[in-house]
């Protein structure tokens, strides 16, 4: 994956407009985080294949971070935190935020096939 | 009963870190070893460090990174093909049952997994309670040893001491290279480490340099 360059990240989440795409979405601080600091919570959301359109999609922010918005017909699908992204050689679009360790913290990543279950 | 060790985790790499100093002993005298391994690990957060997983490539990394671990430990690998953080919501019955039809085959001595309630992770907790409800289908007299592993923070004061401590010390060469060939996990477990301690491996036998287990009492 590569550091996220906006207008080209802009141009990829376009081409998924308007057509039906398999969505992943998720975000976790780890099975663990409670195990080692007793004041965390363990919190963490996934979906992954919901079947979707989006009529927009836009990515805002700078620097370090940004959030990537997806309005649907009747709803919305948001990413906040993501930093890096690539399209691999299935031609999905994968964005995720990593923190300085490496870990994955969240991850949005579009498709027009099934993501592998 | 000839001596065969099934050990039984969800995730690759919990062979690694948790028993393989204990599974190198058992390989040194000769006796077999087979790795049930639930999952892939695919919902893994480390992506190496600096990343070079992705969500989606990280399954068939962590699934060669486990085999290549079997391999260093010289054991036997059956991937179950769970997926990583589901297992909770699997039946348990169906899982035992899954588990049994391996048991029921191998016929093992000495069953290792973890133990359930005390195990942190949710799929350690759910694969835990799964093996033992599997092991509970032997008749008596044919039912292999469970050695249960808890990492809670509170075990010693709810169980009690491990009945089984292995010093691993002598073998620790063999558990670090298993470690290391996790390698997209091992740089994040082990970057603690590294940022405080000269020699990596030393600091690592501190931290994992015994393997303790609970006798399960059925």
């Amino acid at each position: 994956m590569e550091p996220i360059e906006i207008n080209q990240l802009q141009e990829y989440i376009d081409s998924f407009a308007n057509k039906e795409v398999y969505v992943h979405l998720e975000t976790t601080n780890g099975a663990y985080a409670s195990h080692f600091n007793q004041d965390a919570y363990n919190v963490g959301a996934f979906i992954r294949n919901a079947k979707v359109t989006y009529q927009r999609g836009k990515v805002v922010g700078a620097g370090a971070t940004y959030r990537v918005g997806l309005k649907l017909d009747i709803g919305w699908i948001y990413a906040e935190g993501v930093n890096q992204f690539e399209v691999d050689m299935q031609k999905r679009l994968l964005m995720a935020g990593h923190d300085r360790e490496g870990r994955l913290m969240v991850a949005l990543q579009i498709s027009e096939s099934p993501f592998q279950y | 009963m000839s001596e065969h060790v099934v050990v039984i985790y969800p995730h690759p790499d919990d062979e690694a870190f948790g028993a393989s100093g204990t599974i190198t002993t058992f390989r040194e005298k000769g006796v077999p070893v087979t790795y049930l391994c639930g999952t892939l690990g695919e919902m893994g957060r480390n992506m190496g460090n600096p990343t070079f997983a992705t969500r989606e490539t990280l399954p068939e990394i962590r699934k060669n990174e486990l085999i290549k671990a079997c391999e260093v430990l010289d054991i036997n690998l059956e991937m179950l093909g769970y997926r990583d953080k589901t297992l909770e919501f699997e039946s348990t019955e169906e899982v035992a049952e899954h588990l049994f039809s391996y048991l029921d085959k191998i016929k093992p001595s000495l069953v290792i997994t973890h133990y359930p309630g005390h195990a942190v992770h949710p799929d350690h907790d759910a694969f835990g309670a799964a093996a033992i409800k599997a092991v509970e289908k032997f008749s008596e007299n044919e039912r292999p040893t469970v050695w249960a592993q808890a990492i809670s923070r509170n075990h010693l004061e709810e169980l009690g001491e491990p009945d089984i401590q292995n010093d691993v010390s002598e073998v620790f060469t063999k558990k670090f290279e298993t470690i290391q060939a996790h390698q997209s996990q091992a740089d994040g477990m082990l970057s603690k480490v590294r940022n405080e301690a000269d020699d990596i491996v030393e600091a690592t036998k501190q931290w994992l340099g015994v393997e303790s287990f609970y006798t399960w009492k059925f």
